[in-house]
């Protein structure tokens, strides 16, 4: 599929030489765009399906037992399902144990990187200094860095301050690896409230700290919102530094106990296996459905020049 | 995070889809101020510091010591203590010289390149697609990309797996009983490294695609309605329309997700290392991240690969960054 092929044109459809001219021009025009509208549609909607099923079956199976997973022929909607895989779940003492790590590696991250970040945006947007401009290249270049190429060296590192499968060294290297976007994006944030609107609260009287955090501060609120957003789906799905970093069974992050779960229960009880993705899965995605509509749009309104 | 495509969260991996690097806002110059004390100054720095000292120590003390490391001899004598001696370039001459490495190196630009174009052939069809159709079936196609977004790479994982479980999952049942081709019913896709990457590609481009749908949408609806109305006035039919207004005004857009996309693509490691994990052979699907991953116990090794895939990422993006770099005010 080919992007030349693939894409439409946007706007009226073309419309196709008319070859007789039995009924009036203008029907045909809206007869055929109607079809045309109507075969996108459904085009639209088949391609949905195809995204969603993936989900779908993840969340059916999870409701499925073994003996009803194992048929020849797949059962389709999980009618008269069971809660019995999520119990197994429930039961399951590591579940707690990884999610106790995995909420305590986000929090550190996020609020560490929050904060940082938005000290760093501030400057890097309010002032002008030496060095200024070395630092935003810096700061974009540093994300072309392969992370994937650096796990190594991380781990001796944290191995020699004995912070292998510590909390604490986890979300040393996850602060480091988020940070240099939520700089990004934030400064995008700052910059876009006017320092004007603050040299008039200035002007009536307020402090330059007061007018600050009583003009400027509540402006951004919607930008810390979207960038902590960011930085917990980024520090709760992570799975590459975790599996570096947490060798140790007991210190796993949730990431990684789906793993352990699928690596125990492969080819013998997919429905636990399914359970287990769907409790990770599920409030990750609706907290995503949540908020994602202001983070594209902050990305892209940058990108797009007049 | 390394935001393997994985993590693209949002970015496709973490969700979510992984580190996005922001396209830059195009932003106002920071207010010229007149020429404060020297304290205050100072002050901007240490507003500074608190961010950059953890990316020195995270990331910029691990590069600079891999780099370093990728000079030197570093074997186990060292790890208990042994300094560690220098030998110039003989690890990357090992390396270079091995054609199995060069069958990573090949695989994984092959596997970047055909899973970046794959993704942005169908994101960009799908995002036009999208501004062309009614409110119900865009929403409908918007809800099942955000799905597909939002969901983190491990479940993704998991998910596919299922699916293409040889002895009970869909995708062969699907293939053999409403399709017909029977010799698929218990095909184990991971064996053979062909099957095993066209499996990858299928899971990447899924989770990537959303990411690409929803930004260039974006871009498209700040294509303004008058120039299309006068370009339509001036007789520029839907074709030229598209590939000479609404492209180049979307440019910038597709410039930034295609250099994600790259980034991502080439990095990818957690779709790799789960699959193997479900029973391929390693050696033969190795691609650069895994490959390094293996070499963990090799220090200097690892260390020489991890610089040969810097490299490599800055030879496939340098055309990108500079472009980026001369188009933006910073």
């Amino acid at each position: 599929m080919s992007a030349a092929t693939a894409a439409a044109p946007p706007g009226p459809v073309r419309t196709a030489p008319v070859v007789e001219g039995r009924e009036p021009t203008s029907t045909r025009i809206r007869t055929r765009a109607r079809v045309v509208r109507w075969l996108l549609g459904t085009l639209a909607v088949t391609v949905s399906l195809v995204w969603v099923f993936p989900i779908y079956w993840m969340v059916s199976s999870a409701f499925l037992p073994t003996n009803r997973l194992r048929t020849p022929s797949p059962t389709f909607f999980p009618v008269d399902g069971t809660l019995s895989n999520f119990r197994r779940v429930f039961a399951d003492p590591t579940f707690f144990a990884s999610f106790k790590v995995s909420l305590a590696v986000t929090g550190i991250t996020l609020v560490a990187a929050i904060l940082f970040a938005f000290v760093a945006a501030l400057a890097v947007s309010r002032f002008r200094f030496r060095g200024r401009k070395s630092f935003i290249v810096t700061i974009l270049v540093v994300q072309m860095i392969p992370a994937e190429g650096l796990f190594i060296s991380q781990y001796q590192m944290l191995d020699g301050w004995r912070l292998v499968n510590s909390v604490i060294g986890l979300s040393i290297v996850y602060v480091a690896a988020i940070l240099p976007f939520t700089i990004w994006m934030l400064r995008g944030f700052v910059a876009g409230v006017p320092i004007e609107l603050e040299e008039a609260g200035m002007v009536d009287g307020l402090s330059r700290t007061g007018a600050f955090f009583r003009i400027t501060f509540p402006l951004l609120a919607p930008g810390l919102v979207a960038s902590g957003v960011y930085g917990f789906l980024q520090a709760w799905n992570e799975y590459t530094l975790a599996l570096v970093v947490m060798t140790d069974p007991a210190r796993r992050t949730l990431p990684l106990w789906l793993q352990g779960l699928v690596e125990a229960n492969r080819a013998t009880d997919w429905g636990v296996v399914m359970a287990g993705a769907t409790l990770i899965a599920v409030p990750v995605i609706l907290f995503f459905l949540f908020v994602q509509n202001k983070m594209t749009a902050g990305l892209v309104a940058g990108a797009v020049k007049g | 995070m390394p935001a393997s495509s994985a993590d693209r969260a949002f970015g496709p991996g973490t969700v979510a889809p992984a580190t996005p690097v922001a396209p830059a806002p195009a932003l106002p110059p920071p207010p010229v101020r007149r020429r404060r004390p020297l304290r205050s100054r100072l002050g901007v720095y240490l507003l500074l510091l608190p961010a950059v000292v953890p990316i020195a120590v995270g990331l910029g003390y691990p590069l600079v010591r891999q780099f370093v490391l990728s000079f030197q001899e570093y074997g186990l004598a060292q790890q208990f203590g042994r300094p560690a001696e220098w030998v110039g370039l003989d690890n990357y001459r090992t390396l270079l010289t091995d054609p199995y490495v060069w069958g990573v190196i090949v695989r994984s630009v092959v596997f970047c390149l055909v899973n970046a174009g794959l993704t942005m052939a169908i994101g960009m069809s799908l995002a036009v697609l999208m501004a062309k159709v009614g409110r119900a079936a865009r929403i409908t196609l918007q809800v099942g990309m955000l799905l597909a977004w939002g969901t983190p790479v491990l479940a993704t994982m998991t998910v596919w797996q299922w699916l293409f479980d040889s002895q009970y999952g869909v995708i062969n049942w699907l293939l053999a009983e409403p399709l017909g081709m029977t010799d698929l019913r218990y095909h184990s896709w991971l064996i053979e490294p062909l099957s095993f990457y066209l499996v990858a590609t299928v899971i990447v481009v899924w989770m990537s695609v959303p990411f690409v749908v929803f930004t260039v949408y974006a871009g498209l609806l700040q294509v303004p309605a008058e120039t299309m109305e006068a370009a339509q006035l001036d007789g520029a039919d839907g074709w030229q329309r598209f590939w000479r207004i609404t492209i180049p005004m979307v440019k910038p857009v597709l410039f930034v997700v295609a250099l994600l996309q790259i980034i991502w693509d080439l990095r990818v490691f957690t779709q790799i290392y789960v699959l193997q994990r479900a029973g391929a052979p390693t050696r033969e699907t190795h691609l650069l991240g895994t490959y390094i991953y293996s070499l963990a116990k090799e220090f200097s090794m690892a260390g020489a690969m991890a610089t040969i895939m810097l490299v490599l990422t800055l030879a496939l993006t340098a055309f990108y960054i500079r472009r980026m770099l001369r188009e933006e005010e910073l």
